[in-house]
């Protein structure tokens, strides 16, 4: 699950962290977001919208998105 | 009035909060005794040396401030009083209103409160609350009644991301709360804020409907809100004002030595708005 702040919410970290680029001697990036990304191992996909909905995000300030790999 | 008191792995202003409920149960019920007119809701511990405040610290109606604060008077065994909850506790009889402390529940671990909503007692919470009980939830707390649903809203990341610890001043808002009956809407108070998550945060729609509403308990005085909420909120109700949260302490300004009793009222609200209901 990729995990990140909904667009028009301020993201406080990924300010933080673009903040400290200049001065690392990064120019050019903008607009830094930091989300998270929660992996796990289920038998099936059916309920990790519900886990998202309920747990894994805050779907009144996070989206997000849902990517299933097969063993 | 007897409060519960939650605590969650992790948590650590459970103990403030109890000698706040201890400090606010020996109030009222020293005024009861001696015949103090609790009809007259407004400001009651506005003196705190107030001698009658003083000595219902040292007769010790209640007992546990002793355990948990070492602050306590000389008490008594008998009568039940204000205690300790812990989260895989799921019954709440015989409690009258529940406090859901600050203090880094589960580690804020995923997101502030948002492992602690689904303790046990939380969903006795939530009955308790649903049936129109008085339900206050400080810092963490009001982060954990924000991801339960039970009040409107979010808390992210402070705008400067830094955790900020000083005493500032609230607005009472216009908020219809049994909480605020010991405080006059538009009053200034003084308590300390402390906390790394306390942006207030709700959708247009959302806000709109929560200011429309009078669900504004507390606002940050003018020029002083510390992290960038929306509106200057620093605490709301839920839409029947019975559960209240706000990211100030409270529980850290009941006491003359820390400088300001003026969170005192907060844990007397109920109280004397139950008095004030049966006058």
């Amino acid at each position: 699950m990729l995990i990140r702040p909904k667009e028009g919410i301020l993201d406080a970290q990924g300010k933080a962290v673009e903040g400290a680029l200049p001065a690392l001697g990064f120019e050019g990036i903008e607009h830094v977001r930091v989300g998270r990304i929660v992996e796990l191992r289920a038998e099936t996909a059916d309920r990790l919208e519900e886990l998202c909905e309920k747990l894994l995000a805050n779907p009144l300030i996070e989206d997000y998105e849902i990517e299933t790999i097969s063993e | 009035m007897i409060w519960g008191v939650l605590q969650f792995p992790g948590s650590c202003d459970e103990r403030d909060a109890l000698n706040a409920c201890l400090i606010a149960e020996r109030s009222l019920n020293s005024r009861d005794g001696t015949g103090g007119a609790l009809s007259s809701t407004r400001n009651v511990v506005e003196d705190p040396t107030d001698p009658v405040f003083e000595s219902s610290e040292q007769s010790g109606v209640g007992h546990g401030a002793d355990d948990v604060s070492g602050r306590g008077g000389g008490l008594s065994d008998s009568a039940p009083s204000s205690r300790l909850v812990w989260h895989e506790e799921t019954d709440l009889s015989g409690l009258d209103g529940i406090v859901v402390p600050g203090g880094f529940s589960y580690g804020d671990y995923l997101r502030a409160g948002a492992i602690a909503r689904f303790s046990p007692a939380m969903t006795s919470v939530a009955r308790f609350a649903a049936d129109g009980g008085p339900v206050l939830g400080i810092c963490n707390g009001f982060q954990v009644l924000c991801e339960s649903g039970l009040l409107p809203g979010a808390l992210l990341t402070n705008e400067r991301t830094r955790f900020i610890c000083r005493q500032g001043d609230l607005v009472v808002g216009e908020a219809d709360s049994p909480f605020l009956a010991g405080y006059e809407a538009g009053q200034t108070i003084s308590v300390p804020f402390k906390h790394q998550s306390g942006r207030f945060f709700a959708p247009p729609e959302l806000l709109e409907q929560i200011e429309a509403d009078n669900q504004v308990a507390f606002r940050y005085a003018s020029g002083q809100n510390p992290n960038g909420s929306l509106n200057d909120i620093a605490g709301v109700t839920n839409e029947a004002g019975n559960v209240l949260g706000l990211m100030p302490h409270p529980e850290h300004a009941v006491e003359a030595f820390s400088g300001s009793t003026d969170g005192l009222a907060l844990f007397q609200g109920p109280a004397l708005a139950t008095a004030g209901a049966g006058a």
